[in-house]
């Protein structure tokens, strides 16, 4: 089974139905396999702080929601995660591409990532770090947790976790 | 008419739906005008009313009522091209257009000057949109309520504010009460 397919299984399998995703190559597949599930309700947003409160609603609203974006979307949206997220104690699983690891091509990419897991540390935001193809087992429990705990949660998942950008 | 004489009077119109109403000084007006368990306050988070109102309006079928400002909507302006492809029929987006950001001391905004939020919406694809006068608001409201199609509503009104305390409820408290309401 590819690990986008066994990744949105485990979002189905949560009840996860609201997806809100910015486009990522690393992350294509997952983003192909949301939307063409019927029990998930996609809505591509033009900014991470846009999803996390389109995610912020539909919890509200009764559904359980995930956000789907790349670590330099960590910069945009700490005010959000702070103020709205974790002040009015939501939980909100963040799958995240984390760009500027080993593998990756851009240089500029590395500049935000020294800073991911520093940001994340300082945000209290539970992290969890996928680097090796097995690590998505922990996948489901990390959902039921977020769930549990009601706060936002952080997967990085990078390009060695992808079998290479 | 004010930001604050428009809620006075809509507040009738709003009380038996959902409201996600806007950080600062319009939550604050609604609060002490007509605080209601179906109302969720923003307590920070400039811009994000509509996002969290469309959430909440894709996610369940109650009559979901966003209330902006210019200002914020201009902070979140990808918001409307979001709204217009995501069409939920029980949203509605009433941005209340003033001209200025009341909350930090009336500065104008750029849509008080040469940019027209409802061409914006317009030509983002938002099919319903209304701009009435601040007078106008509870007809334009209730109709826009009456025809079960999602509606953004540009309100131009005057800019001003009144004086009123911040609001000390909890926000978990502000949040769990919503989503009691949303449930009942």
């Amino acid at each position: 089974m590819s690990i986008s397919k066994k990744i949105v299984d485990d979002f189905v399998a949560n009840d996860v139905s609201f997806i809100t995703t910015v486009p990522c190559k690393q992350l294509g597949g997952v983003i192909e396999e949301c939307e063409a599930r019927p029990e998930i309700y996609h809505i591509p947003s033009n900014k991470e702080d846009e999803g996390m409160g389109l995610c912020a609603g539909a919890f509200m609203g009764g559904k359980r929601p995930a956000i789907i974006m790349q670590n330099t979307a960590i910069g945009v949206t700490i005010n959000t995660l702070v103020t709205l997220t974790q002040f009015y104690r939501m939980p909100l699983p963040m799958l995240i591409s984390y760009r500027g690891e080993l593998k990756e091509p851009v240089a500029c990419q590395a500049e935000m990532a020294v800073h991911t897991k520093a940001l994340l540390a300082q945000l209290n935001i539970p992290t969890y770090h996928f680097h090796k193809e097995s690590d998505v087992e922990e996948f489901d429990a990390i959902l039921k947790y977020t769930f549990m705990c009601n706060k936002p949660v952080a997967i990085l998942t990078d390009a060695t976790f992808w079998g290479g950008y | 008419m004010i930001r604050s004489e428009i809620l006075r009077e809509i507040a009738p119109i709003l009380r038996p739906h959902l409201v996600v109403c806007n950080i600062g000084l319009p939550s604050q007006e609604l609060h002490s005008i007509d605080d209601q368990p179906t109302n969720f306050y923003m307590l920070g988070t400039m811009g994000l009313a509509s996002s969290i109102g469309l959430g909440v309006a894709l996610a369940q079928d109650k009559t979901v009522i966003s209330i902006d400002g210019d200002g914020s909507i201009l902070t979140n302006m990808g918001t409307l091209p979001t709204i217009a492809n995501n069409v939920a029929d029980n949203f509605i987006l009433l941005i209340v257009d003033n001209g200025s950001y009341g909350s930090t001391g009336d500065q104008p905004t750029y849509a008080g000057k040469l940019t027209s939020l409802t061409a914006v919406a317009k030509a983002c694809g938002c099919e319903n949109v209304v701009e009435c006068k601040d007078v106008d608001t509870g007809k334009v409201l209730q109709d826009a309520i009456d025809s079960k199609k999602m509606t953004i509503i540009v309100c131009k009104c005057d800019s001003g504010n009144i004086k009123l305390p911040v609001i000390t409820r909890d926000p978990v408290n502000i949040r769990d009460r919503f989503m009691e309401a949303v449930k009942a």
